[in-house]
């Protein structure tokens, strides 16, 4: 046939107009850029202004499209009709919704605000839903860090004043060595791949640790399949190798760091805490006098190996402790699954890629103590860790243990090691202590969540000692429960302990399914009934944008808009958005409207607990009048000051020229949306590095307002708090804790890192075998998930099974397994997977759907084949015999152990459908 | 059958670099966004909430798991779409012409006015990389985002295809293969890019860049302890530490 080429348009115009707000199809909170053709999304992709992701974006991200046109979209406010559980509503008008909330909260703010219980799932208004719970008055609340990673936060910020993520991250210009703890594919997600790239662009070395080898891992240089929970102790051992070999960067321990701190040794209710001077400043021992000083006294010269009255140096501790013959890689390997010579062959090449291949930045800069530096000294060496090393019982040690070992190398906050960014750094004592102290009609005392210094900051009723608290969050069981313990609420709740509550308000956290530990047990607890045949957690009240399975056992529904309909922040006084160089933070905005067809609409969830806040008085939320302060979310946004002078925007501060400080501006979100959605801060270059200690950077944070003076601090190898409450244990406290917990708080609140096994491991007898699950990097924490591009990709999540397990019981393609825990068995699809670690089997997290829910068919292989592991997991662990249920959980921060499960694994005759089957939900009066 | 034009002066096509490719599908969706309202139909989908949801895909990402005898098990993520073949059998098996390659740049599209869904040229493909979208009833494949690269109405930067655009690890790579002087060409040159199955004749525009070595750190010598820590206990061995302050 003869060739002729059609003639193309080689410009079409790409669309009417380009709309520039901020992802929300995962926690990562990308700049996007939307086009519009008539007035509808036409296509979505990443904006290259924006300091997260550069224009690139992700699956998820192009996918957004797909949200708004979601057929499992809510249209209208339900009121429940049918039995809880059922899906049986009607809709109802806006004001009838409203008007029953605050007929509901009313009465309960007057007598009982406690009775309250505000929980948020993937909320991304923390600091405002957190105020909102605050003027209320309800010590009840907390976001969904409980269930997530707060072992990793709240390590992080003890220790070095931040952690990975939102805190900081590796320094990928100039890192040579990326190591990678666990799975890391469900946060951070397209910053860390951008990383990943730079470091493959230039050939660095990645070496992945993780009993599963994909995603992140399956680039990796070099892959260790370590046994689940034991990250902890393979980190102890190469910090005994790196103090064997005396490659450990001293000069650093010395200057910025509580190594050379004393720790008082005397007999008695100070023992194990650091001298300190008559200021309270700790004392080091100066080598130029051999005499104690403050350590922050100018051109002082701390000595890491002093002895003083017999009290020796943090830093001859850490040593005695890791030197110790038990944490030599021999000790360690058969637990770890890691030969010795590989655990040393990275100890090497951690020591020989930190100090002996120079990274200097000619840029001097000067010290907190006042000294002056002629230039920045790297140490190209950085970490990243998230959930898979947090997840566990052991979870807050063993991210103590690898903050410890990026301090004793030198490279956090130097070039090529791991840097903060602003706000952070900020340490633990610079941030809020919990609050819980409650009375009718009134305010709580102060922000509810906080980091601890003691024993006198849990939050106890002060009266006869019970938890203040219906999630128990910073009692003796947890007490750095620092993201509260969501996963929790329910069953206490339920159980009426530590009291009964009356409402629980919850917003995009899906509860009754892939959120809960034991999910068939808590959709029996939402459903339950007391005497009197009254729901024995009498309200809910649930927001959501989607059909999804939390919201069948609400009684009242309040229909969230998508990402795209809504104005928002991404503030300072939130989770940061910032990279070490910027301080940064965005909105979105109503860049399309929602349809509303026939129905009542949707409304942004914040702009209805505005609206709520007026109508029921709340302090801050109403003028001296008392009528609503705010018109809406938006109002709030540019009207709310936190300090006088600073609010929820950095950008474009009074008359629109101010930064970080300045009066509100009503043209603050008009500002924004005209420099692309978002505003950066440039660092300064003298302050980009040793923030915590660097006089150009403390300067600079207090003209930005994340605080009103410096405030250098020392780097926590020493956790002090956590001797305190070891004190306590040991009878040195007013306040005691319960006598069946003293031994476990002096055993796990050491104040240098340790390592036990995971509290699941005490069934390792008849489960042999570890249990884990990840979210692809397609659909993680992608609320609706079941978006119609993206269940193309990963409708299906088989329970992948080692080579060894495989084979020993005969599985072929296409078999079913039944899988037990000590709580539950689930029988469920299987498949074959050569790149994991021996004892380990794992899943797709949340792919399993309920039926009925997300607008899927029955049959959508989501709802028949789909599960999820949550079945096998309990909230407490096994019955011990000593009749008390001890928490599934780490006992510093509480969070939810899920990767301690243990199973066993046998072939079953396919059952048709994945086990357990709930009945399906009949939603009726949804459209 | 439809004829092929010279050998094109300019080798428009991609380099998918292995090594670097984590599998997080974001090429996938991209393409999909942007070819389901650029040129020519948009890709449907069938099924979307159902049993078996199928919808129309340019480019799709596939993970192998590899066992070498003697290694770790390893995954690779492999990116797959049309690799604009010089020698391309979906173009010479094309009964109507509908299937073309560019005489300017090499790009293979499908004309859609003259398609007739017969799906010959699915069938002759040995890549896999063409689907007959089934609303539209028309072949549907890479077109290197004809509406993209030459698009004055778009800045200089985003002129490139949708895919490599938004790649977050940076391991799509778009540009002229004939050019050696060109960016992909010298990445080929340095990191051995491969062509996918060259026996089958097809010379296929489009290069691979393979994984580099992995599973190495056994090569990485121990350290060097400072002192015998038993005889020597801690004052020892602080006393050698802090000597070297």
């Amino acid at each position: 046939m003869s060739f002729q080429e059609p003639e193309l348009d080689r410009s079409p115009r790409v669309s009417d107009e380009v709309r520039k707000t901020t992802c929300y199809m995962c926690a990562c909170r990308c700049g996007i850029d939307v086009h519009l053709k008539s007035g509808r999304v036409s296509y979505i992709e990443g904006n290259r202004d924006h300091p997260v992701n550069k224009g690139v974006l992700c699956a998820k991200g192009a996918s957004g499209i797909r949200q708004v046109t979601a057929p499992s979209r809510l249209k209208a406010p339900l009121r429940r009709v049918g039995p809880r559980g059922s899906g049986a509503f009607e809709e109802i008008s806006w004001d009838e919704a409203l008007g029953l909330a605050v007929q509901w909260l009313g009465p309960l703010r007057a007598r009982a605000p406690e009775k309250l219980a505000f929980f948020t799932g993937r909320d991304q208004s923390q600091s405002f839903t957190s105020l909102w719970a605050q003027a209320f008055g309800t010590p009840n609340y907390a976001a969904h860090g409980g269930f997530c990673s707060v072992n990793m936060a709240a390590a992080g910020i003890y220790t070095l004043g931040g952690s990975f993520w939102e805190f900081g991250q590796p320094d990928w210009d100039r890192t040579r060595l990326f190591i990678l703890f666990g799975v890391a594919e469900d946060h951070d997600s397209n910053p860390i791949k951008i990383g990943i790239g730079k470091l493959k662009a230039r050939g660095a070395r990645i070496i992945g640790v993780n009993p599963i080898r994909t995603g992140y891992n399956a680039v990796a240089d070099d892959w260790f399949a370590i046994t689940p929970g034991t990250d902890g102790l393979l980190i102890l051992a190469l910090i005994h190798e790196l103090l064997a070999a005396g490659r450990i960067d001293l000069d650093y321990l010395a200057r910025w760091t509580n190594a050379p701190c004393l720790v008082d040794e005397t007999e008695g209710e100070e023992k194990g805490l650091l001298l300190r001077d008559d200021l309270g400043r700790p004392l080091v021992i100066d080598k130029a006098t051999g005499e104690p000083a403050p350590y922050d006294r100018q051109g002082l010269r701390p000595d890491l190996g002093a002895t003083w009255k017999g009290c020796r140096t943090v830093f001859q501790h850490l040593a005695e402790r890791y030197l110790a013959p038990e944490y030599a890689p021999e000790a360690v390997a058969e637990r770890c699954g890691i030969a010795a010579a590989r655990i040393r062959a990275l100890a090497g090449l951690i020591a020989r890629t930190a100090f002996d291949e120079p990274l200097v930045i000619d840029q001097p800069w000067t010290d907190f103590r006042g000294e002056r530096h002629a230039a920045m000294i790297g140490r190209p060496v950085s970490f990243h860790a998230m959930r898979g090393i947090s997840a566990h019982s052991n979870g807050f040690q063993t991210a103590r243990a690898l903050h410890l070992l990026q301090i004793l190398i030198g490279s956090v906050e130097v070039p090529g090691g791991f840097r903060f960014k602003p706000p952070y750094p900020k340490p633990a004592h610079a941030h809020p202590v919990p609050h819980s102290y409650f009375m009718p009609g009134r305010p709580l005392d102060g922000p509810h969540l906080g980091f601890p210094q003691g024993p006198e900051h849990l939050a106890l009723k002060l009266d006869d000692q019970s938890p203040a608290r219906i999630d128990k969050g910073f009692t003796w069981e947890n007490p750095l429960s620092a993201h509260g313990l969501m996963q929790m609420v329910i069953p206490n709740a339920h159980a009426g302990d530590p009291y009964r509550i009356d409402t629980l308000m919850l917003y995009m956290a899906n509860m009754s399914w892939n959120s809960s530990m034991n999910t068939g047990a808590v959709m029996e607890m939402l459903t339950a009934r007391d005497e009197a045949g009254d729901y024995t957690i009498p309200r809910i009240i649930y927001s959501d944008a989607y059909a999804s399975e939390m919201v069948a056992y609400a009684d009242l529904v309040l229909p969230d808009t998508t990402y795209l309909e809504r104005h928002d922040c991404i503030s300072l006084l939130d989770r940061p958005i910032s990279d070490p160089d910027h301080a940064a933070d965005a909105i979105r905005w109503p860049v399309v409207t929602a349809e509303r067809g026939a129905h009542a609409g949707v409304r942004p969830f914040q702009s209805v607990l505005v609206d709520l806040a007026g109508r029921l008085g709340l302090p801050g939320f109403v003028t001296a009048e008392g009528r609503p302060r705010y018109a809406d979310y938006a109002d709030y946004i540019t009207g709310h000051e936190r300090r006088p002078g600073v609010g929820p925007l950095i950008g474009f501060r009074g008359d629109g020229s101010q930064t970080g400080r300045g009066a509100p501006n009503p043209d603050q979100i008009a500002r924004y949306i005209a420099n692309g959605g978002f505003f950066t801060a440039d660092v300064p270059a003298e302050a980009r590095f040793f923030k915590p200690w660097n006089r150009a950077y403390q300067d600079w944070a207090v003209t930005m307002g994340f605080y009103d003076q410096p405030q250098p601090y020392l780097f926590q190898i020493y956790c002090e708090p956590m001797r305190r409450f070891q004190l306590a244990a040991e009878g040195y406290h007013e306040r005691q804790p319960p006598e069946h917990l003293r031994a476990r708080i002096r055993a796990t609140m050491d104040p240098l890192p340790i390592w036990y096994p995971p509290f699941g491991d005490a069934a390792a007898a008849g489960y042999p075998l570890h249990a884990l699950t990840q979210r692809p990097m397609a659909m993680y924490h992608s609320w609706g998930s079941q978006n119609e591009w993206l269940r193309q990709i990963h409708g299906h999540n088989p329970l992948y099974l080692p080579t060894a397990v495989w084979q020993a019981e005969g599985f072929r393609d296409g078999d079913w397994a039944r899988v037990t825990s000590p709580s539950g068995s689930i029988t469920v699809p299987v498949a074959h997977m050569a790149a994991l670690n021996d004892h380990t089997v794992w899943t797709w997290n949340a792919i399993g759907k309920r039926k009925g829910t997300w607008a899927l068919a029955p049959d959508a292989p989501e709802a028949t084949k789909g599960f999820l592991l949550n079945h096998l997991i309990h909230e407490l662990l096994p019955e011990r015999g000593d009749g008390l249920r001890w928490s599934n959980a780490d006992p510093i921060t509480g969070q939810a152990a899920w990767f301690d499960l243990r199973v066993r694994v046998e072939r079953a005759a396919p059952p048709g459908e994945s086990e357990p089957a709930f009945p399906p939900i009949d939603f009726r009066g949804l459209q | 059958m439809t004829s092929l034009p010279p050998p094109p002066a300019k080798k428009l096509g991609l380099v998918i670099d292995l090594d670097t490719c984590v599998g997080c599908q974001a090429c996938v969706t991209a393409c999909k966004g942007w070819n389901d309202q650029g040129h020519g139909a948009p890709l449907s989908d069938q099924d979307a909430r159902g049993a078996d949801p199928s919808g129309t895909f340019l480019n799709r990402v596939h993970s192998y798991e590899v066992t070498p005898p003697d290694a770790a098990a390893r995954i690779v993520h492999f990116p797959r779409s049309c690799l604009h073949c010089d020698n391309a059998p979906c173009v010479t098996v094309c009964p109507t012409g509908a299937s073309y390659k560019r005489a300017a740049d090499g790009i293979v599209l499908v004309n859609e006015d003259a398609c007739i869904g017969c799906g010959l040229c699915a069938w002759a493909c040995p890549y896999g990389a063409r689907e007959l979208d089934a609303a539209a009833g028309v072949m549907k494949k890479c077109t290197l985002c004809v509406d993209r690269i030459d698009n004055a109405t778009l800045a200089e930067q985003d002129r490139v295809p949708a895919c490599v655009r938004t790649c977050p690890t940076g391991a799509r790579h778009f540009g002229d293969l004939a050019d050696p002087e060109s960016a992909v060409s010298r990445l080929v040159a340095e990191r051995g890019g491969y062509e996918l199955m060259p026996e089958q004749g097809t010379r296929p525009t489009n290069r691979y860049l393979p994984p580099r070595p992995r599973d190495r750190i056994d090569d990485e010598a121990p350290l060097a302890p400072l002192l015998d820590i038993r005889p020597a206990g801690l004052a020892g061995w602080l006393d050698r530490v802090l000597g070297r302050l």
